[in-house]
């Protein structure tokens, strides 16, 4: 079969490899019928996430018909339409029994890589380092999905790929960061980042009953994406200095939860920016936390900041100062995909939200050497791209 | 309780010849550093009589091999000793179960190539040994209370001597039961040392770790997370 296999830094290949076949009594292979390139699988082109080998399949966003069950996989059969979360579950151990999926005990084979860099190991992640338990990815013909019966989410005939394939990861990842918010009625919502997780955040946070919602880029085809609801104000930090423009924007209280949909590779224009970089490219550290810096700043006292951009390894400058002297609350973490995916199928049913207003590239897996590069520069205004295996 | 001996005969002749002299050598000079040498004379003298030497103690060591303490697989103060814990989510009761049924225990540990239960107390260890040879030992159950710990022990002369224990603990909160394992291995030189390291790894640690993981996988999931034989573009 055709997958997009990771090659090195800023390098990627459309291989044929072998079709992947069930391991485990509980695995199921999915032919995949859509897939799309995720702003964290950047991290990985640029070469920030570390235990990655030339060769493995990337992707953690697909979905697809099952064409084959393992013996102890009873729930599903062959024909089923099926949404796969990007953390893998085993669905018993107490974390998951917990509803906290993404912190799974047992399904990252090399939990001890993960254990030795964080101190505890998390689930298993499709195509996302051997850190991450190795898993062959989605971005292939077929791929092999382990604890077939606790993950994938059926999907009945119908409703588009397009409309659903979101619910896999940015979806509930935007969605869980504005619930992590804890909004308030009244309450000022501040999205740094309007990239695809940042502009389901920002979605989420009107859904969850924010007054204002204030959404934070540099590039304007994601600011007009932001906008496109009609009532999402932004703001272009290129132009203003953000602290200043969210403290007269909120009457001098500062917006009462900001969301970091950044991470660690942010841009930023201010010296601490280029201080990261001269330190990331030196590798004194793996992050540039320009955005999370300003989110502790910009914060109302008393405020949540809620981070769903991802960080890997060490930060340098966090004010922790800052944060403890406003007595902000943090919150942060892989998205518990699977409590989201019902109740968020339910409002694209309802059509309270279409996803594929994030679609700005439409391709097949061949072009995907292309397509990460487009998207990682940000060029033909590209803000998500969906690949067709065939 | 008897005075633990951990000094051997030679040493304690040494030891007691030494302070004796010491202790006549400081005392006969009434002073207060003859009085010092004196007291560590007398200390020397009797350690040589007891076989009893705190400081040894103190650092867990014996340099003793009489028939009383070669009676245990490995002696105290001597090998290796590695404690590792998992918590798995279900009842000491069932975790009990499946491992006092050692049939099992090469399902989760990685070098174990099989275990032969001869009866309630006694089995035969097969594992994987250097260049492909199998090494097996002899192994007993010495102490035994259902649902909370099981300790066993090679019998002598078997080619590896080693001795472990399991404790089983059920957590309040519905947090499962913690399983500890103490494994204690004496590893001799030549190649039965080349053959403990071969079948402990070169991090005893990290392995017992593994192996508690794949035991908890195992018992929670029913299966062993695994991405061999998965396709990838390395082919």
């Amino acid at each position: 079969m055709k997958a997009v296999c990771w090659w090195g830094k800023g390098e990627v290949r459309v291989v044929d490899v072998p079709d992947p076949k069930i391991i485990n009594p509980h695995d199921a292979i999915v032919r995949v019928t859509l897939t799309a390139i995720c702003g964290s699988d950047l991290h990985l082109y640029d070469g920030y996430v570390p235990t990655m080998m030339r060769g493995d399949i990337l992707g953690h966003e697909f979905m697809g018909e099952v064409v084959e069950t393992g013996a102890a996989v009873k729930n599903l059969k062959v024909g089923d339409r099926v949404v796969v979360p990007f953390p893998i579950s085993c669905g018993r151990c107490w974390f998951c029994q917990n509803h906290q999926w993404s912190l799974c005990d047992n399904t990252n084979p090399n939990a001890w890589m993960n254990e030795a860099l964080n101190g505890f190991a998390t689930a298993g992640i499709y195509g996302y380092s051997h850190m991450y338990g190795g898993y062959a990815g989605g971005q292939a013909q077929y791929v092999r999905v382990p604890f077939a019966d606790v993950n994938p989410f059926k999907v009945p005939n119908g409703i588009p790929d397009e409309k659903v394939l979101f619910l896999t990861d940015i979806f509930p990842t935007g969605y869980q960061a504005a619930e992590q918010c804890g909004i308030q009625p009244g309450d000022t919502v501040a999205v740094w980042g309007c990239g695809p997780v940042g502009l389901f955040a920002i979605r989420s946070a009107w859904m969850l009953g924010a007054e204002r919602v204030i959404a934070i880029d540099r590039f304007r085809e994601r600011l007009d994406l932001a906008a496109g609801d009609g009532r999402t104000e932004t703001l272009d930090y290129s132009d203003e200095d953000t602290f200043d423009e969210l403290k007269d924007l909120t009457g001098g209280r500062g917006p009462d939860r900001c969301i970091d949909a950044v991470g660690m590779e942010a841009h930023g224009t201010f010296a601490d920016a280029m201080l990261d970089r001269v330190k990331q490219a030196m590798k004194l550290q793996f992050d540039r936390a320009h955005v999370l810096r300003q989110a502790i700043h910009s914060c109302r006292k008393g405020g949540t900041v809620s981070i769903p951009g991802v960080y890997a390894g060490f930060i340098d400058k966090v004010p922790m100062g800052m944060a403890f002297a406003k007595g902000l609350t943090m919150r942060m973490g892989q998205t518990h995909v699977h409590n989201y995916q019902r109740p968020l199928f339910e409002r694209i049913e309802r059509g309270d939200i279409d996803p594929s207003f994030i679609i700005t590239h439409r391709v097949t897996l061949d072009d995907a050497p292309e397509m990460y590069q487009t998207f990682r520069d940000k060029q033909d205004d590209c803000v998500k791209v969906v690949m067709r295996p065939s | 309780m008897a005075i633990e001996r951990n000094v051997n005969d030679p040493e304690r002749w040494v030891s007691a010849i030494f302070g004796a002299a010491l202790t006549a050598y400081g005392l006969k000079r009434r002073s207060i550093g003859g009085l010092i040498l004196g007291a560590i004379g007398g200390t020397l003298l009797w350690r040589g009589a007891t076989g009893n030497c705190p400081i040894y103690s103190g650092l867990g060591v014996s340099t003793a091999t009489d028939d009383a303490v070669r009676n245990v697989s490995v002696p105290y103060g001597r090998g290796v000793r590695v404690e590792k814990a998992v918590t798995v989510n279900t009842s000491a009761e069932q975790v009990y179960r499946f491992w006092r049924d050692f049939s099992n225990l090469p399902r989760f540990m990685h070098n174990l190539e099989a275990v032969e239960v001869h009866d309630d107390k006694r089995s035969r260890w097969v594992a994987k040994g250097p260049a492909g040879k199998d090494v097996a030992w002899e192994a007993e159950i010495i102490n035994e209370i259902p649902n909370e710990l099981i300790g066993w022990r090679s019998i002598n002369g078997s080619e590896v001597d080693n001795a472990g224990s399991v404790h089983f603990k059920q957590v309040p909160g519905g947090r499962g039961t913690e399983v500890k394992v103490v494994l204690r291995y004496d590893p001799p030189a030549g190649r039965f040392g080349a053959t403990v390291s071969k079948l402990l790894g070169e991090d005893p640690a990290l392995n017992v770790q593994e192996d508690l993981r794949r035991l908890k996988m195992l018992l929670e999931t029913g299966e062993i997370a695994t991405t061999e034989g998965q396709s990838s573009g390395r082919k």
